[in-house]
């Protein structure tokens, strides 16, 4: 339906779409309205969230605008100027892991953090969320589609580096998205089908032959209550069991706002970062909960419609992998806290409270405006 | 093998993501539906559970105990109240580390290695997950406020105002109304978990156990909002607890103290009954205790001093005690020979000290070695001759005269409230094949005609069995309580009245006692001297070491601990008994001598007005002189 959609469009048409001025300053206004609808929501059930907050609810805000900013820079950058960039960001980005990983090691404690006191204060892993799919989208745009064996190699390798850095941190949450980040680019490059599901069906023999000859009990009780957070329920699996309650006890429409006891009464843990969704489904109830999901599939749609649009092969396979890997924060967001999922540390995009992350996906959000918007309409050789 | 040469096709990569994107899409679509359906699962099919889980979290129920009743005596003296104490309680859940929490505490208030194994013994006594467990009792200012500054190294720790049984008028009547104390875990398997969810004390001894039920009340609730650190918000809803029943004893702290005077620091027992009714006036076991150490845990220490002491304090005498009893048992037996006819209150028995079975060879020795001579019943009760009623039961038979005694309430428990009541011995017959494989002697008959050999009772019984005497065979099982909240206490189990053939023998008998007391040979008359009412009365005395065949009590000889106990027993005024009273002194060998003018101590005190002289409600229809 959409496959000839560049063609079909006079040059009139593209005349008079980009004379508008969101276009000329590279701002994409469907994404936009939905990101500024989230945002708002976000501060609505934070407030309540936090325990009515202002305090919080002004930095919300502000990482928000900062984010924003950071969307806009973002999106007046030409792909193909991302594109030149993007191995030498990896290599300093990959020292930097390395870094952490060193420095961690003699300063026990903040391993994620690369502090230096008065300057700046980052976690070099947020910027491979955004690295990590970019530089396999340039290493594969060079190749041939689908890729073929060394370049899969050399793909996993590329991806595996940082991954295991990331891992040692330990950062489950982050390594598991930018590994995600990574392999999204394979599959929207085509990677065979018959490959993915030799992978898929090697890992159960594997996993299996790990856990009879390899592992330690002790390993196993902690996979156990993982897989299983209930057999712990003071521990682990409190907060399984008292997010469920939360959502459970918001039914269809929820308590309303403000009144949720769950989250108010303390029962429920980290309710105004990971576990923010129990929070608004307490009080917003079944309802409220399939909004916020609709407003995600609405972005996710977006992004995938500006992949099958994207001119370049590295931009229709940056958009595809930053817009998945988005999915994936959701679905393993809600996955976790409505018990479906182990608990990993994935925040709810745009929901949880926390600055960092906030920056990075609007980041991304910015990349996929600047695929969008920096369009050329005589074809590329 | 050389390589086809792979052009860009930017048609193909363009088809090849899009197909991708198209996969993605329906992935995506697919895993959100998986999510919707999850959160409708939650949602909607597990509504009802989850709802509830989240309101069970949120609303705890927290019990309110009631206040227990309150205990006065007859005169309206408050004997047992309710004071608020604050005590310290240490919640396990929320301590973390309790036992390192125990060390802190036991360094702030610069307690004892002892005082830290008593308070991890009571913390393991929690019975419910997030109970705050009282461990200390009693604190002081200083305590409470060396807690609050250190409370932060103190985490579950908290001062709580409770209220705590006190008795104010201390040992006086540790013995009748008994004490309180921490529930053990025996008592905690027996108790109904919901009403005493917010009880930490239970009745231990005496009317606080015996009416337990009564002064405990029924428990209220609370229904509190908490927070996941079970600090309360609100209430949300309360039921109130309905208090405890307030009982009245029977019991009097005049005539109580009076009788400890008269007992005057010697161990022993005193019990006044009210023969028409069964109250117990007065009931003193010395050495007494103060009950007040037992409410807040006792130390150990102090327990052992208590436990071991020779005195034996925590010993109820009035209960517990079992003596022979001696010649008091006489009336009595006096009654069971006039009601079987086996003597006439004219038959007579010649005495020449001693007594003899036939075709024994044993000699059953009065206590008079010179004997009495010729003596008729009532005089046998006046001189106490043993003669007489080694005569009389030998012609009773010991079933006969088992029998009657069970009928006076000896081997059996006779009162109505007193929980540690032993039941004493009566022995027969049965009793001696069951428990010792033999054959009944006639000659044990005999001896249990002077209250000894095997029969054991307790001053209480003594005491019933004079009442049954004063008040003609009608029996009133001896109460403590008066009235519980207004009501008098219930015999669910009565004894039946003694009916005598001929009802006449009870003033025969009644009048033997008032010759012992009054007459010019009774063993006692020294303790009637100057008494503004008859008095009825009969000596005894019970051996605690046995006298060999043919030896002579030599009081010089025996060690002050193995001297006889003395026992006396009576009522007045003998025509009118408005009381009863039994006495036994511990070692003080004369029943007529020490036992009686503790028992007229107790009478005048109770019979006289301010003035000397006996009160006019009490007074005595017949004239001061006993009938010839």
């Amino acid at each position: 339906m959409i496959a000839n959609f560049d063609r079909i469009l006079s040059s009139e048409d593209v005349m008079r779409r980009r004379a508008t001025l969101l276009q000329r300053m590279h701002i994409d206004g469907p994404l936009l309205v939905l990101l500024l609808t989230l945002a708002a929501g976000s501060l609505f059930v934070l407030y309540s969230a936090s325990g009515k907050s202002w305090d919080l609810l002004i930095k919300q805000a502000t990482s928000f605008g900062i984010g924003l900013v950071s969307m806009f820079v973002i999106a007046q950058l030409e792909p193909r100027f991302m594109a030149r960039w993007v191995p030498l960001t990896y290599v300093l980005g990959v020292m930097l892991l390395v870094v952490v990983d060193v420095m961690g090691h003699n300063a026990m404690g903040a391993t994620r953090w690369i502090n230096i006191p008065g300057v700046i204060r980052f976690q070099p892993s947020e910027f491979m969320k955004i690295l990590m799919p970019a530089t396999i989208a340039w290493y594969l745009s060079k190749r041939t589609l689908p890729p073929q064996l060394k370049h899969v190699a050399i793909s996993l390798m590329l991806i595996g580096v940082p991954f295991i850095l990331i891992v040692r941190q330990p950062d489950l949450g982050t390594s598991l998205l930018v590994l995600a980040g990574g392999a999204f680019v394979l599959f929207m490059g085509g990677l065979r089908w018959r490959w993915i599901i030799s992978v898929l069906a090697a890992a159960i023999p594997v996993a299996v032959g790990m856990w009879f000859f390899i592992m330690h009990d002790y390993q196993k009780q902690r996979i156990l209550t993982f897989l299983d957070p209930e057999s712990d329920p003071l521990g682990t699996g409190w907060n399984i069991i008292q997010s469920k309650a939360a959502i459970g006890s918001g039914g269809v429409f929820g308590k309303g706002w403000l009144l949720g006891t769950q989250s108010h009464l303390d029962f429920l843990p980290e309710s105004h970062t990971d576990f923010i969704i129990a929070v608004m489904g307490e009080e917003f109830g079944l309802v409220g909960i399939c909004a916020l999901l609709l407003l995600y599939l609405l972005l996710i749609g977006r992004g995938l419609v500006i992949t099958a649009q994207a001119q370049t092969l590295f931009g229709k396979l940056l958009a595809g992998s930053l817009t998945m890997t988005f999915f994936v924060y959701v679905f393993v967001n809600i996955g976790m806290v409505s018990g479906l999922l182990p608990v990993v540390g994935v925040p709810l995009p745009f929901i949880s409270y926390g600055g960092t992350s906030l920056v990075t996906l609007l980041s991304a959000f910015g990349v996929l405006m600047s695929i969008h918007t920096h369009r050329k309409w005589i074809a590329q050789v | 093998m050389t390589q086809p040469i792979r052009l860009k096709d930017h048609e193909k990569d363009a088809r090849l993501v899009r197909n991708r994107v198209v996969v993605g899409a329906i992935v995506v679509v697919a895993l959100i539906g998986v999510l919707i359906a999850r959160l409708y699962f939650l949602q909607v099919v597990q509504y009802d559970y989850h709802s509830t889980k989240s309101e069970n979290n949120r609303v705890h129920v927290q019990s309110i105990p009631p206040s227990r009743g309150l205990i006065y005596d007859r005169s309206g003296l408050v004997v047992a109240d309710n004071r608020p104490s604050f005590s310290l309680s240490v919640t396990r859940e929320r301590s973390g580390d309790w036992r390192q929490v125990l060390d802190v505490l036991v360094e702030v208030l610069q307690l004892t290695p002892d005082d830290r194994a008593l308070f991890e013994k009571r913390v393991r006594q929690g019975r419910r997950p997030f109970e705050p467990v009282p461990i200390l009792f009693e604190l002081t200012e200083e305590q409470i406020a060396r807690v609050a500054v250190n409370q932060f190294r103190l985490p579950g720790v908290e001062v709580v105002a409770q209220l705590v049984r006190h008795y104010p008028q201390g040992a006086h009547f540790a013995h009748s109304v008994g004490y309180m104390g921490r529930i053990n875990e025996a008592e905690l398997k027996t108790l109904d978990p919901v009403n005493y969810s917010g009880t930490h004390h239970i009745g231990k001894t005496g009317i606080e156990r015996f009416y337990e039920a009564e002064l405990h009340g029924q428990v209220g609730y609370e229904e509190v909002e908490t927070n996941a650190r079970g600090r309360i918000l609100r209430v949300l809803k309360r039921t109130d607890p309905v208090p405890g029943k307030d009982i009245v004893l029977s019991l009097d702290i005049k005539l109580q103290e009076a009788a400890e005077e008269a007992l005057g620091g010697r161990r022993g027992a005193v019990v006044a009954l009210d023969p028409a009714t069964g109250e117990v006036l007065a009931m003193v076991s010395q050495p007494s205790f103060d009950p007040n150490l037992f409410v807040t845990g006792i130390g150990f220490k102090a327990y052992a001093e208590l436990r071991d002491s020779i005195d034996r304090p925590l010993f109820n005498r009035v209960l517990r005690g079992l003596y022979p009893p001696g010649s008091t048992i006489k009336p009595a037996v006096a009654i069971a020979g006039l009601d079987s006819g086996v003597v006439s209150p004219s038959t007579r028995v010649f005495d020449p000290g001693y007594y003899e079975l036939p075709n024994y060879d044993h000699k059953y020795r009065n206590w008079n070695r010179t004997g009495d001579g010729w003596v008729d019943l009532d005089t046998a009760i006046m001189r106490s001759n043993d003669t007489y009623f080694y005569d009389l039961a030998h012609k009773l038979g010991i079933d006969r005269l088992s029998t009657y005694m069970n009928k006076f309430g000896l081997g059996q428990k006779v009162s109505l409230d007193m929980f540690e009541e032993s039941p004493g011995l009566m022995p027969s017959r049965e009793w001696k094949r069951s428990t010792r494989r033999q054959a009944w002697f006639p000659g044990e008959t005999l001896i249990l005609g002077i209250g000894q050999g095997y029969m054991q009772a307790t001053p209480l019984q003594l005491a019933q069995a004079t009442a049954l005497v004063a008040n003609k065979g009608v029996w009133n099982r001896p109460h403590l309580a008066k009235t519980i909240e207004g009501q008098k206490p219930l015999d669910n189990d009565p004894m039946p009245d003694i009916v005598l053939r001929n009802p006449s023998d009870w003033e025969k008998v009644s009048h033997g006692m008032q010759q012992v007391m009054h007459g010019a040979r009774g063993t006692a008359r020294k303790a009637a001297v100057g008494s503004q009412y008859l008095i009825a009365g009969k000596s005894g005395t019970a051996q605690v070491v046995a006298i060999k065949q043919g030896e002579k009590y030599d009081r010089s000889k025996v060690q002050e601990r193995h001297r006889d106990h003395a026992l006396f027993v009576g009522f007045a005024p003998a025509n009118n008994p408005k009381i009863a009273v039994a006495v036994m002194v511990e070692n003080g060998e004369s029943g007529s001598g020490v036992a009686a003018p503790v028992v007229r101590q107790v009478m005048d005190a109770w019979l006289l007005g301010p003035d000397g002289k006996l009160k006019p409600e009490y007074a005595d229809s017949t004239p001061l002189q006993v009938m010839p």
